[in-house]
């Protein structure tokens, strides 16, 4: 299913933070070698603080490598963000000054389209994320999960390749997690955009992904990669098919020994 | 929001309240009866002198706010955007913002002379440091993630400036601003209490000089109404711009 020559390619990838004023310099991450297929839905997983948001940091291109070469379809990303690449963030990133629909319609704005493209665009991504009736509101009257639709479609608009998403839905409660996951995974079979998902939460990752890295404690490398095979027809009923359970026990058999590791009880 | 506006009547009904046992208490020799003083503040509306000293002041102030602005979001735009001038200027601003102006003012005089340009000078000095500051801090403020979804957008920092930073720090760009203008306020009649040949503060000295009670209780609360009408039109623009209705 997945080809050995990735259109994401990670190679040997390394990041180290210079310590600086007496600090130690921190190995973050790596070092990672892997391989994204095409269309491929990815979730990385790990204990807290091992390098997970590094290691989107260094593939999006806001952060430069130390170490090793990440290629996205053959052109290295090395400290530039490539054409193409869309990021969701745990932090609420809507401009508050700005409705819903400018907010969405801000990155086509940037690139000068015309005004119908850019309505027609808006239009539909709105109406997908189910914020057709919310265009003339301001985040500040929406709710968190309200605000990250925002951000997802405001990102989608602009028809990206790779989907970078650093945990989006870690500040919603786990109802609305659900279903923005249902979203997401309507949202990632309509587009074919090649989604790379960094989350906490394990139920998250086994039921979104075509496959999921687990990372072992600082400094952060795959111990485990899981596939799960469910068919791209999926939602969030998948967590009552028995699959489900022992994926995620695999996952948590794995992260378990390793978060223990990380604090040091083991 | 009706409730809202039940407190600001209230509100006005009780400064009205104190102001009158203010005047039982004290006496028609220190200050005049709130109706007597808008009584007063009616007459002086219609004589030309009154616009005189008005404009002057206007000229003033207005000259002096468009600096302070003008300055005070340049500089603190540009420190607030670079670490390390920005960490160099923060105590220096803080230290020159509390010192008290008033001890510039023989130096200023002794810069400008008696007139407009010494007043907008005093005017602007008091502005310009609240208004560097809250700019300075509102921009250091943005939330990073505004950052890095400009960076993943690929936008040229002229483009990130316009339509991200200067929108993020806005609301509290003009709250400095508003501060800033009420400072500013405050340098101009200053400057014209103690010397200058015209304007409100000026007429206010010469009313004190020759013990006309009701002139300066009549334009004190002009002045005030004045500088309360800047202030709330400037809290209504800022709370605008937050769009959290």
């Amino acid at each position: 299913m997945h080809s050995t020559c990735g259109h994401i390619s990670i190679r040997d990838v390394t990041k180290v933070f210079d310590g600086h004023k007496g600090h130690p310099a921190i190995h973050a991450l790596g070092p990672v070698s892997l391989d994204i297929a095409r269309g491929e839905f990815f979730s990385v997983v790990g204990p807290s603080g091992c390098g997970k948001s590094t290691l989107l940091e260094v593939l999006s291109g806001l952060g430069k490598a130390t170490a090793g070469t990440i290629e996205i379809d053959g052109t290295p990303v090395a400290g530039a963000v490539p054409d193409g690449i869309g990021a969701v963030f745990q932090q609420d990133a809507s401009f508050f000054w700005l409705n819903v629909w400018d907010n969405v319609a801000f990155g086509l704005r940037r690139l000068g389209m015309e005004s119908a493209e850019v309505a027609h665009r808006v239009d539909n991504a709105l109406a997908f994320m189910g914020l057709g009736g919310f265009a003339k509101a301001y985040p500040a009257q929406l709710s968190g999960g309200m605000r990250q639709r925002v951000c997802i479609a405001r990102t989608l608009v602009l028809e990206p390749r790779v989907l970078l998403l650093d945990e989006p839905f870690g500040a919603l409660d786990q109802q609305t997690r659900l279903l923005m996951g249902d979203e997401l995974l309507r949202l990632w079979r309509e587009t074919g955009a090649t989604v790379i998902l960094i989350t906490h939460a394990l139920d998250e990752a086994a039921m979104l992904s075509d496959r999921v890295g687990v990372m072992s404690a600082r400094p952060g490398r795959f111990i485990d990669v899981v596939t799960t095979d469910w068919p791209a027809t999926r939602d969030s009923r998948v967590v009552s098919d028995g699959r489900f359970g022992s994926i995620t026990s695999r996952l948590w058999a794995t992260l378990r020994e390793e978060s223990l590791r990380a604090i040091g009880t083991s | 929001m009706k409730s809202n506006k039940l407190d600001q009547v209230l509100l006005v009904i009780a400064i009205f309240a104190v102001w009158q046992l203010l005047y039982v208490a004290a006496g028609p020799n220190v200050i005049s009866s709130p109706a007597r003083t808008l009584t007063r503040a009616l007459e002086l509306l219609q004589t030309s002198n009154f616009w005189v000293n008005a404009a002057s002041t206007g000229i003033a102030f207005g000259t002096a706010s468009v600096l302070s602005i003008a300055g005070g979001v340049v500089v603190g735009l540009w420190l607030g955007l670079r670490q390390f001038a920005g960490d160099v200027a923060d105590p220096i601003l803080g230290a020159l913002y509390s010192l008290p102006k008033i001890t510039l003012y023989p130096i200023i005089l002794l810069i400008f002379g008696l007139g407009l340009s010494a007043k907008v000078a005093f005017g602007a000095i008091h502005g310009f440091f609240p208004i560097a500051i809250f700019t300075m801090g509102a921009v250091r403020n943005v939330a990073p993630v505004y950052y890095r979804t400009a960076r993943v957008m690929r936008l040229p920092p002229t483009v990130t400036l316009a339509t991200i930073m200067v929108p993020a720090a806005l609301p509290e760009i003009l709250a400095g601003v508003r501060i800033g203008l009420a400072l500013t306020l405050l340098g101009t009649l200053i400057g014209e209490l103690f010397a200058s040949t015209s304007g409100l503060g000026f007429a206010l000295i010469r009313a004190t000089d020759i013990h006309a009670v009701p002139d300066i209780t009549a334009i004190t609360f002009l002045i005030f109404l004045f500088a309360a009408s800047v202030n709330s039109f400037l809290h209504a623009i800022e709370r605008r711009t937050l769009h959290n209705a």
